[in-house]
């Protein structure tokens, strides 16, 4: 059942058919670059990105604040996971979720706590009862202060959005400069066979649709913490 | 009749005479053109990113079949199902035909205004479903049984009293003017409903025709978790929604967050490529596309118009709309306010019904220059009272534009005008605006200014006269 198909498909074709509209008036000189659409057009109008690593590490950490992202860069995986006893301390964590993956399984290392792992399935009442989802990522985005998940890399699509705070660990040779990068990375990863899931989390889960102020932890995690691991 | 033109006029007289709500709209605005204008100036260049943008629209709508076959194709190797809905009663029957077929009995809904255009709920709640709205303003408006009043803001409009009101009412709950509480109490009822609902229906901002994607912009993580848990995902997505290629996500993505909100980037903008693939450990077993078309095709031939099927929903023109700022949203009677609602209803709704819409304007501009893609809005406004006095020309106009234009083509005519005019803007004063005030129409609202008692041309006469 596809429903009215040929028929939209009809009124689209019919609406196109010599009956052209006039280009838009644009004051900048890159009709070309936009028609040959080779996706890096946008790079001369967005943010600026630093061409060093550190320069990107210093922004993505100056957005993060803004965002009330809490970033760490830690030189060891032991004070990654020294970082997380102390979070687990802080805020009584009595049961966790995260998914098996190298870096993860490498934090979690003697956390002495029940962890509730996805990537094989799981209860949902069992995953919304935890009190913080340990994921991966697949890269940071410098320009946003973003972390793009996906299936694959954070162990589905709710580990890193049910439980009320997210801990994503990441590397430093996952630091991209942009957006466009981290699609290339995404194309380059899995070709045309992507997971059915892939996210740009920026900041923790947040609203202002009363009186336009800002409350966070509106549906998704209060917090958001990313463990930059240095290599 | 012109019943919606009535109802506009006393709803947007209504509006406008409330000091007190204009006042709260425009505070709520305030800080968003503060944090805007941050975030713009963080771009290299803003003017070059929004020609980028109105490029990047333009050659997707004038290729719309072969972008919405292509992400057809894609999305449905993934697994997919796209339904193709001429209009609202298709799409809503197909989507009730799913709900029931799934034996469904509680679907979550995100953030969409197609369904409000194409009145879901009520469909769904006529046949016994239980529908429930997961962002919190859709939550609060849906409680109080009204529409959004905001493309973006749905609930801008109610003060934290009234919000706390309505929950105490509605759910229950304790009396607080915190925000963040009542926030709280909004993610405790919905938390329940995600684990329970089997049916989760989304928008769509953006998909993606290369690789076969839909892409949801949204801040509260609301529409992840519709599209996580429940084992039916149906998204609703608007024909003209379709961007040739996933880089141009990256320029969307940050000009979205920046000219609807004022920020960085959403919170969430998620990538959905079909249902829950073989080895994942969750999301949806179907995911269903309904592509709606409800005369998008009539813009779309409307070549003069067509670059308004490149609206990405930002609301940018609505915040900076003076008309919007005054008369607020539902004063339009429409699923999509402000300018961009003015300009594209007379298309998907009739211009005869609606084309009183495009003189709730200013025609000052503010919503073209703040469009992200360049939709080239007062000008549409206008070719829409162009078309509207075409398609049903007013005797009353005519006889008066014919009257003005015999009157400026003949000196003499004019002289006579003024030299009336003179003698009767005295006693036209003593009546202005009262209902025995012939032209009260127009002075009700407006001051005419007084002649003066020489013209320019019988000054330059009689000095002219006594100088060498």
């Amino acid at each position: 059942m596809t429903g009215g198909r040929a028929i939209i498909l009809g009124r689209i074709r019919e609406a196109l058919r010599n009956n052209p509209a006039p280009r838009p008036h644009t004051s900048h000189s890159q009709s070309e670059a936009a028609a040959d659409h080779n996706g890096h057009a946008q790079r001369e109008w967005l943010p600026k990105v630093g061409e060093t690593l550190p320069e990107r590490i210093d922004l993505f950490a100056k957005i993060s604040e803004g965002l009330t992202t809490e970033f760490h860069r830690v030189s060891t995986i032991t004070a990654a996971r020294e970082l997380l006893v102390k979070l687990a301390t802080e805020s009584d964590w009595k049961k966790i979720a995260s998914h098996s993956h190298d870096d993860t399984d490498a934090l979690l290392e003697g956390i002495g706590l029940p962890i509730v792992r996805t990537e094989k399935g799981y209860a949902i009442d069992d995953l919304e009862s935890c009190d913080a989802g340990v994921t991966g990522c697949e890269v940071l985005v410098a320009q946003t202060g973003g972390v793009m998940v996906s299936v694959e890399s954070a162990g589905g699509r709710a580990l890193s959005v049910l439980p009320p705070h997210h801990v994503v660990i990441a590397r430093t040779s996952q630091m991209v400069p942009d957006l466009t990068a981290a699609f290339e990375h995404v194309k380059l990863k899995y070709g045309t066979q992507f997971p059915s899931f892939i996210s740009f989390i920026t900041g923790p889960s947040r609203t202002g649709d009363i009186e336009r102020i800002l409350v966070l932890g509106a549906h998704g995690p209060k917090r958001l913490t990313v463990i930059l691991l240095d290599e | 009749m012109a019943t919606q033109s009535a109802d506009f006029q006393t709803l947007s007289r209504r509006y406008t005479a409330d000091k007190g709500f204009r006042a709260f709209i425009q505070k709520g605005l305030s800080g968003y053109y503060q944090k805007r204008d941050q975030n713009k100036a963080n771009f290299q260049d803003w003017q070059g990113a929004r020609d980028l943008a109105a490029e990047t629209k333009y050659e997707a709508v004038n290729h719309l079949d072969k972008y919405l076959l292509e992400f057809e194709a894609k999305i449905t190797t993934r697994g997919a199902k796209v339904f193709w809905a001429q209009n609202a009663e298709a799409a809503r029957d197909y989507i009730l035909k799913v709900a029931k077929e799934n034996n469904v009995r509680s679907i979550i809904k995100s953030k969409t205004m197609t369904s409000e255009e194409i009145h879901l709920n009520d469909a769904l709640e006529k046949q016994g479903f239980g529908v429930f709205e997961s962002d919190l303003g859709e939550y609060i408006v849906q409680l109080r049984k009204e529409a959004p009043f905001h493309l973006v803001f749905p609930a801008m409009h109610l003060t934290r009293g009234q919000i706390s009101d309505l929950f105490q009412k509605e759910l229950g709950s304790e009396a607080t003017d915190e925000p963040e509480k009542l926030t709280m109490i909004a993610r405790d009822v919905m938390r329940r409903k995600y684990c329970e609902a089997d049916m989760g229906i989304s928008g769509t901002n953006f998909a993606v025709a290369e690789t076969g994607m839909i892409s949801i912009t949204e801040n509260e993580g609301n529409a992840r978790l519709t599209t996580s848990l429940p084992k039916i995902h149906v998204a609703l997505l608007g024909i003209e929604k379709v961007l040739p290629k996933l880089e141009d996500l990256s320029l969307f993505l940050p000009m979205l967050a920046t000219a609807g909100a004022g920020q960085t980037m959403t919170c969430y903008n998620t990538m959905y490529a079909g249902p829950r693939q073989p080895g994942e450990p969750d999301g949806p077993e179907q995911m269903h596309v309904v592509l709606l078309d409800n005369r998008r095709t009539e813009l779309l031939a409307d070549a003069e118009q067509r670059d308004a099927l490149g609206c990405i929903r930002c609301g940018a023109c609505l915040n900076v709309c003076p008309i919007f700022k005054n008369v607020g949203g539902y004063s339009y009677g429409t699923t999509y306010g402000g300018p961009i609602g003015s300009v594209i209803t007379p298309h998907l709704r009739g211009l005869k019904d609606w084309k009183h819409l495009s003189a709730a304007s200013s025609l000052c501009g503010a919503c073209t220059e703040a469009c992200p893609v360049k939709i080239d809005l007062h000008h549409h406004l206008l070719q829409n009272r162009r078309n509207g006095a075409k398609a049903s020309p007013s005797p009353a106009e005519k006889i008066a534009f014919g009257g003005f234009s015999l009157m400026m083509g003949h000196p003499a005519l004019y002289r006579f005008a003024v030299v009336f005019g003179r003698i009767f803007q005295p006693l036209q004063n003593l009546v202005n605006g009262t209902i025995l005030d012939p032209l009260r129409a127009w002075t009700g609202s407006r001051k005419f200014p007084t002649l003066a008692p020489q013209s320019f041309h019988e000054q330059w006469k009689k000095d002219r006269g006594s100088k060498p």
